[in-house]
């Protein structure tokens, strides 16, 4: 048996299938160039290529593949939003991540978890009784919970009245699940690649072309490219990027830091959500706990951790969980968000002609990287914003049609 | 802790001062197009790099103008906003002055108040 294997493993009629087809040199031209090899870049690559047939397309990005906010995200993916349009969008995102790991042919580790937002005042319950309303009537399965529910739900919780804030009930999503983020990018690059999409890493774009008000391509580090279509995707340095495009954008960069502790045996099934205490966890498939906060109180171009971060970010989960008291912190790391004033994210067309954004991500866009991908990829093929798009476009701010958001945040920021 | 001087209470914990966002200037609200109003409400210039932008420590209840690098995360200095004022009208005589009008608008800033961009 173990000699069947190495032969099978050496066989040539059975060739290891490499898992990304790098190409070494840039085109002169393209179909379509995106900027930014992050899940959301990849997610459109693959389905603009597979989708709409366009496979000539470059995805450009100055770091390495998914080592940006695909890379530092807290991997959780829910629907359980406010607004019919952020229910509508977010529920489409749950649907492909249940059938993600086929159709991108890896293992993404999607794993339902179902997710709870603790309340602990009056004011956080009627959120809570809002969205859970909303969600049913578009379909997605969130119920208001009392605290002796939670309790039995998640008996590792502490929901006794003697804590500081005590807990009064929850919203409870059960779809609510974590996924492994980096497989799901990988899972897009191969599959892109595979299709004859290439990507370019250390390639940074230095300039984008503009000629009659329509982009016509981009200068990088590595020489001047042509494409029909330019499309930004790159979370952080949305405005950086959208500067060279002579678009001003309504989004500010603010930190968001996370951390998680050694790796334990499994004690904690859920999602844990307080907006009021600023924390949210989850245990990960290696047994790590993951967790994060609101973001940081400025603005800020770094991915640096704080003390104070940490301080205000255990004090209250050790409210919550006090068996963490034992456990020591492993990693800790941050993230550039792009925070919008609505808390909902900028995507599709923009005053630049064949220029396309995907954008003002916040602490909001790992979720929706599979829909996001497949609905720029319809609206870079069609030209057209796509219907489940169009609440979100950039020129809903000087409509004042805001898509307001900052209820269903996971946490108060 | 980091530590943020304000000019009338002297340096304190960052945790009792409110991010006010960066200085742009406001256009007069009664006067002003929809375009830009829209402009100044939701666009921002979100620059890396040294910008200048408007604290409120809490307690006090006072507004003030702090210059900061948004990459290294270090506070320039911060000043009242009649001293900010003064600088700009010193700035903008020294650069023209034959200026019949000097800074008339209640809030100036934005580009030009010393702010880089990458």
């Amino acid at each position: 048996m173990p000699f069947a294997l190495l032969k099978y493993a050496l066989s040539r009629e059975h060739p290891d299938d490499p898992h990304f087809r790098w190409k070494p040199d840039l085109k002169k031209t393209y179909d379509v160039i995106i900027i930014g090899a992050g899940g959301h870049g990849l997610a459109a690559a693959y389905h603009l290529a597979k989708d709409h047939g366009i496979t000539n397309i470059a995805v450009l990005e100055k770091g390495w593949l998914a080592g940006g906010n695909t890379a530092r995200n807290t991997t959780i993916v829910r629907a359980n939003y406010l607004t019919p349009e952020g229910v509508a969008f977010y529920k489409e995102s749950v649907e492909l991540f249940r059938t993600l790991s086929n159709e991108l042919d890896i293992n993404v580790m999607y794993s339902e978890r179902g997710h709870f937002t603790l309340a602990h005042t009056d004011a956080a319950m009627r959120t809570a009784r809002w969205r859970a309303e909303v969600n049913k009537h578009m379909g997605v399965n969130s119920e208001v919970i009392d605290a002796a529910e939670v309790k039995r739900i998640c008996p590792t919780m502490n929901v006794t009245d003697d804590a500081r804030y005590p807990i009064l009930g929850a919203l409870y999503h059960p779809p609510g699940a974590i996924a492994r983020h980096d497989a799901v990018a990988w899972g897009y690059a191969k599959e892109a690649m595979k299709r004859g999409v290439e990507v370019h890493t250390q390639t940074e774009v230095k300039k984008i072309l503009i000629e009659n008000g329509r982009a016509i391509g981009v200068e990088t580090n590595r020489g001047v490219i042509h494409a029909a279509k330019v499309m930004q995707a790159v979370a952080g340095s949305s405005s950086h990027v959208a500067r060279m495009a002579g678009l001003r954008l309504p989004i500010k960069t603010i930190p968001l830091q996370a951390c998680v502790s050694e790796p334990v045996k499994p004690i904690l099934d859920q999602i844990v959500v307080s907006g009021s205490l600023h924390v949210y966890i989850s245990q990960s498939a290696r047994g790590e706990m993951v967790m994060g906060g609101a973001t940081d109180p400025y603005g800020l171009y770094s991915s640096r951790s704080t003390l104070d971060f940490k301080e205000s970010l255990m004090g209250h989960m050790l409210e919550l969980f006090p068996f963490m008291g034992e456990l020591r912190i492993l990693r800790q790391w941050a993230g550039m968000a792009d925070m919008t004033p609505d808390f909902s994210p900028v995507m599709g067309l923009t005053p630049v002609e064949n220029y396309y954004i995907d954008a003002g991500w916040g602490t909001w866009g790992f979720k929706a990287t599979p829909v996001c991908g497949k609905r720029m990829a319809e609206c870079v093929a069609t030209g057209r914003q796509p219907d489940l798009l169009k609440p979100f476009a950039l020129s809903r701010f000087s409509t004042f049609d805001l898509v307001g958001e900052k209820g269903a945040a996971s946490v108060g920021h | 802790m980091k530590i943020l001087k304000c000019p009338l209470n002297g340096p304190r914990n960052i945790t009792e001062f409110v991010w006010g966002g960066e200085m742009k200037p406001m256009p007069d609200p009664a006067t002003a197009t929809d375009a830009e109003w829209t402009e100044y409400l939701f666009l921002e210039e979100n620059l890396a790099g040294e910008i200048t932008e408007w604290w409120l420590h809490a307690p006090t209840n006072f507004w003030f103008v702090a210059r900061r690098n948004t990459i290294t995360d270090e506070i320039i200095e911060t000043m009242t906003y009649d001293a900010f004022l003064a600088r700009q009208q010193a700035a903008s005589t020294a650069t023209a002055p034959d200026e019949a009008e000097p800074a008339a608008r209640p809030v100036t800033g934005g580009a030009d108040t010393g702010a880089t961009s990458t």
